[in-house]
């Protein structure tokens, strides 16, 4: 097979095959919660080890010292563990199925930023880095994001994570309305 | 360091995650177009995606659970803490257009500014260590109420809540799929 017929092959694939419904994949990240609570004992989520890993990034920024002293850190300590393999693991499976359905794409701006904010890549570079930063904060300050809260939480009907989701989601409806306000 | 060298742990992990990337690429929500249209209304794949997890994850952990094959894993109630934290994570949803799992798969993916929030994410990681004492001392101590469940504090019991939540989903996936095929 040439490269363009796999080309058209993976093309085609990619409609079809990411079309899976929303409710498909939802159960399927249900299911996959009843493996995570029974046989590996840890809850679906993402950001207590990325906490952990901002731990190992800090000693060359802050100084080993700073870190080794601070009580954060001290509580959750950075290892190559379960939670740290656990992000590994979700990048595989992502490239795997975009590989897989032909839609692996290199993106600078996203096509609704594109259409509603602007073309310039820096500008959606300098809102993604704020963005990363203060989602991580809002994250760590709550104790877990859309994952440990809203999925692994949510589905243990946490009176925390049912808050959270509640709050997350107003919030993220006002900012939405203020990012992509219509110019008059 | 033992656990790194239990394979099944490590394994499990991999695998686990694995399939939770593949399922969020799936489900489509590691696109940055489609979470932005959850917020601003116009595509409710988000939700769907959430409500449908957590619901066929929660009866089959509450299964689980009560035949004592599972332990709950519940988040402390810091009212404060929690609402506080929630409010500036979905502004940061917003700003940076992914949440930090969907994120990631999405750096998997080809997208270039997820990676680059990605990075912001682990300074806000260390911003956050950087206040932890102050935090825990004035914030996290507000409303704090430990690990409690909503049927703990309604008195109605696991399935009830369910068998509630499943109604309230369906009638709101119907009006969703309404919305969208309008």
């Amino acid at each position: 097979m040439s490269m363009a017929t796999m080309e058209r092959a993976g093309a085609h694939v990619s409609t079809s095959r990411l079309d899976w419904t929303p409710y498909l994949a939802g159960a399927g990240i249900g299911i996959l919660s009843w493996i995570a609570f029974a046989i590996a004992k840890d809850p679906i989520g993402v950001t207590t080890a990325y906490g952990r890993l901002a731990g190992e990034v800090a000693i060359p920024l802050l100084g080993a010292e700073t870190v080794a002293t601070n009580t954060y850190w001290k509580a959750a300590p950075f290892a190559i563990d379960y939670g740290v393999l656990f992000l590994v693991g979700i990048m595989l499976g992502a490239f795997v199925s975009a590989i897989v359905s032909g839609t692996f794409k290199i993106e600078l701006v996203p096509d609704i930023w594109k259409a509603e904010i602007g073309t310039s890549v820096w500008k959606r570079f300098a809102y993604a880095f704020f963005g990363g930063v203060i989602i991580m904060y809002g994250a760590r300050l709550a104790g877990g994001c859309t994952s440990g809260h809203g999925i692994s939480g949510g589905l243990q009907l946490a009176v925390s994570s049912w808050l959270f989701l509640a709050v997350m989601f107003a919030t993220g409806l006002v900012a939405s309305a203020v990012l992509f306000r219509k110019k008059i | 360091m033992s656990d790194f060298f239990a394979p099944g742990s490590a394994v499990l992990a991999l695998l686990i995650g694995a399939a939770f990337g593949a399922l969020l690429h799936r489900g489509r929500v590691t696109s940055c177009n489609v979470i932005q249209n959850q917020f601003r209304l116009k595509d409710y794949t988000v939700l769907k995606v959430m409500l449908t997890a957590i619901i066929i994850g929660g009866v089959g952990v509450m299964f689980l659970a009560d035949a004592n094959l599972a332990k709950y894993a519940v988040k402390d109630t810091n009212l404060l803490g929690v609402a506080l934290g929630a409010a500036i994570f979905g502004v940061g949803m917003v700003i940076y257009g992914y949440c930090p799992g969907t994120g990631l798969a999405a750096i998997a993916t080809g997208s270039v500014h997820a990676l680059v929030g990605a990075l912001g994410m682990i300074a806000g990681g260390i911003l956050f260590a950087l206040s932890f004492d102050w935090v825990k001392a004035n914030i996290l101590t507000v409303g704090a109420y430990g690990k409690i469940r909503l049927p703990d504090i309604t008195g109605i019991s696991s399935p009830v809540w369910f068998a509630g939540l499943t109604l309230v989903a369906i009638v709101f996936f119907v009006w969703a799929e309404r919305q969208q095929n309008r």
